[in-house]
């Protein structure tokens, strides 16, 4: 579970990383880490902390797939789109439990429990479709097993 | 008793955690004293999770394992249902020439004693008393070429930067190996991360660098967690002779693999590509010389430097020397990382090595090289794999992956696909990119859904044309590569055009 926003808790993390050349995405990675997302308050910090503007640290934060600039739901699962998935239908198994979820690339169950994001490659491609579930990597999934994986998330 | 279970992202996905404790469990309820060694993969993924047990003979391996396996390991092994026999013996391993994964998945990967038992650290004992410019002689000498796709000459990038005069010089390494098909580099991070540090630490000393970073994709947790815990013991042990490393991970942006949007992003900033020159060897990581190279290309410099250039050049043909780790993925029966001197076939790897397709219809079409690379057709397997043999079929090796589909895909869809993607990735800067992309994506839905107008594909084609020739760097400009592949290859998949047109 994330931390509710603590301005002294980031200003330690940003402190941590400012010795270090090019802190700006190692910063951003350890914030959203803590707090499950790159809040405007965060943003703030950030430009202040490294003496860019908002604008610049705001740039960089919309660039990147990985940052979120709202919360995710309690679990992240991120299946993958890419060529070597479809070569053993991922996109179908994919698109099936969109479905049953009712829900499009990107969003999270009404209840908050599941986020469903796509993914273009996670490097298991001889032992697709792969997927990953809070950052553990799971293969071979057929739709089934791609729907259990889904529930496994409570 | 050695047990060997690996700690590699697609056991892991598979369950080897849970195998490893229930291996662990079982010996203990028997009383056998066993030894678990985390290894990487040996790359046979269609037999993982692989766990091999020490014999006086050699290591047996068994595979694909499941928990319900785990007590016939030790009750009766040689009758195993999951028995590979001898691992070495196996055709898939047997065949390769491994050079740059000679050591992946037979030593733990955190094992320094493991690592330089196997002939680790020879490279940078003998870089050590050799002159800077004779290090970078050596890999030019090799034939060594960047592997991450372009394939320029490593030892000549080496020189360039050793010879630019500057306060700070960089060594970058990337690892943002986002090609859907290739896993080359997270194999090494898992199951040889030393070797790396070796080929960082012996890029440093040929140029003169003191730091150097390796840019990793974030969609790699695992092998960063392992690096990381590599590059520890390095440091503690003082392996590095005062060359600075560390890892840095990047946030989900295909384009930072591009070598200019990568430092960008090391910088930290968006990752924009920048316009060349100036070429990163002479201005490249905060504005210093920069030695950016690919990882399987830092990962084969032990190797040269312990076994010499001749050694290393007397593999491969014509300008395309050493070998590259082919990795086998996608729609295939037998998939993963076969290590082979440059000259095989693309049939060979595909049909012999690879088992053809792993649902067992007919092949129809491989994807060599990643998303921006071409499509070929059955047709074309007797291409040599060898850079400038790709490129005169229109086609480029890129990373070494090749992505199997069998005759259900529709290569109209793969093109769509291409155009999608490269306008989900593209980094914004260049028009050709940015733009040419979505309306690529546009046109070709029309083609899918077969309410194509008329000169919609002599529109593509002058699209692609555009990109190709317009666009600041691969992502923009190899784009066209799948997608021309498949309409020249293909182009039943692309005849829905005529009904429609009728109609309007």
């Amino acid at each position: 579970m994330s931390a509710s926003w603590d301005a002294s808790r980031a200003q330690e993390i940003v402190n941590k990383y400012l010795p270090i050349k090019g802190p700006m995405l190692p910063i951003l990675h350890a914030l959203q880490e803590e707090f499950g997302f790159i809040s405007d308050e965060a943003m703030r910090l950030v430009a202040q902390s490294l003496n860019v503007t908002r604008a610049e640290v705001y740039g960089v934060v919309s660039f990147y797939h990985d940052f979120r600039q709202a919360p995710a739901g309690r679990h992240v699962l991120k299946i993958c789109r890419a060529e070597a998935c479809q070569s053993v239908g991922g996109e179908a198994h994919a698109n099936a439990l969109l479905q049953s979820l009712g829900l499009k690339w990107g969003e999270t169950t009404p209840d908050g429990r599941l986020t469903v994001e796509p993914v273009y490659c996670l490097g298991l491609c001889a032992c697709g479709p792969n997927a990953m579930l809070d950052g553990e990597p799971r293969a071979r999934l057929d739709a089934q097993a791609l729907h259990a994986l889904a529930e496994e998330a409570a | 008793m050695r047990i060997f279970v690996p700690r590699d992202a697609v056991s892991l996905a598979l369950g080897a955690d849970l195998l490893a404790a229930a291996i662990a469990a079982e010996a203990a309820r028997r009383g056998v004293a066993a030894k678990i060694i985390r290894n990487g993969s040996r790359g046979m993924f269609w037999l993982e999770p692989l766990v091999e047990i020490e014999t006086p003979e050699g290591r047996t391996g068994f595979g694909p394992m499941t928990l319900a396996d785990v007590a016939g390991l030790f009750a009766d092994p040689a009758s195993h249902p999951k028995a590979l026999g001898l691992v070495e013996a196996l055709p898939f391993l047997a065949k390769q020439q491994r050079l740059t994964f000679a050591r992946c998945g037979i030593i733990d990967p955190l094992s320094l004693a493991d690592y330089r038992a196997h002939g680790g650290l020879a490279g940078l004992e003998r870089a050590r008393g050799m002159s800077a410019e004779a290090i970078c002689a050596e890999i030019t000498k090799s034939g060594l070429r960047g592997r991450g796709g372009a394939g320029f000459p490593t030892g000549v990038k080496w020189e360039t930067v050793r010879k630019a005069e500057a306060p700070q010089k960089y060594i970058v390494c990337n690892a943002d190996e986002g090609d859907s098909g290739t896993f080359a580099d997270r194999m090494i991070l898992e199951a040889d991360p030393f070797c790396l540090i070796e080929g960082m630490a012996i890029a440093g000393r040929a140029v003169g660098a003191s730091q150097g970073y390796v840019y990793c994709r974030s969609e790699y947790p695992n092998g960063i967690k392992i690096f990381n815990e590599a590059l520890a013991i390095a440091q503690e042990t003082g392996l590095l002779d005062g060359f600075a490393l560390e890892l840095r991970v990047g946030a989900g942006a295909y384009v930072c693999g591009e070598e200019t949007a990568l430092l960008e992003s090391l910088e930290g900033k968006r990752g924009m590509v920048r316009a060349k020159p100036p070429i990163p060897a002479l201005r490249g990581l905060f504005g210093q010389p920069t030695v950016i190279n690919n990882l399987i290309s830092l990962a084969t410099i032990p190797y040269i430097m312990a076994q010499g250039a001749e050694a290393y050049a007397s593999f491969g043909m014509g300008r395309s020397r050493g070998t590259m780790p082919v990795q086998l993925a996608g729609n295939i029966k037998h998939g993963g990382l076969f290590e082979t001197a440059f000259g095989i076939t693309l049939g060979e790897l595909v049909n012999e090595i690879g088992g053809g397709t792993a649902s067992g219809r007919p092949v129809r079409a491989v994807q060599a090289g990643g998303p921006l690379g071409a499509y070929f057709a059955p047709a074309q397997f007797d291409t040599p794999y060898d850079y400038e043999a790709f490129a005169a079929r229109n086609g480029l090796i890129g990373h070494g992956g090749l992505v199997v589909f069998d005759d259900t895909a529709n290569m109209a869809a793969m093109a769509r696909f291409a155009m999608e993607f490269c306008a989900h990735e593209s980094c914004g800067k260049c028009t050709p990119c940015r733009i040419g992309s979505t309306r690529g994506a546009e046109i070709l839905d029309r083609v899918v859904a077969g309410a194509s107008r008329p000169g919609d594909l002599d529109l593509v084609k002058d699209l692609c044309e555009t990109m190709k020739f317009g666009s600041l760097c691969a992502l923009g400009g190899f784009t066209p590569y799948p997608v021309l592949s498949a309409i020249t290859h293909f182009p039943e998949d692309f005849g829905g055009a005529a009904l429609p047109l009728a109609a309007e």
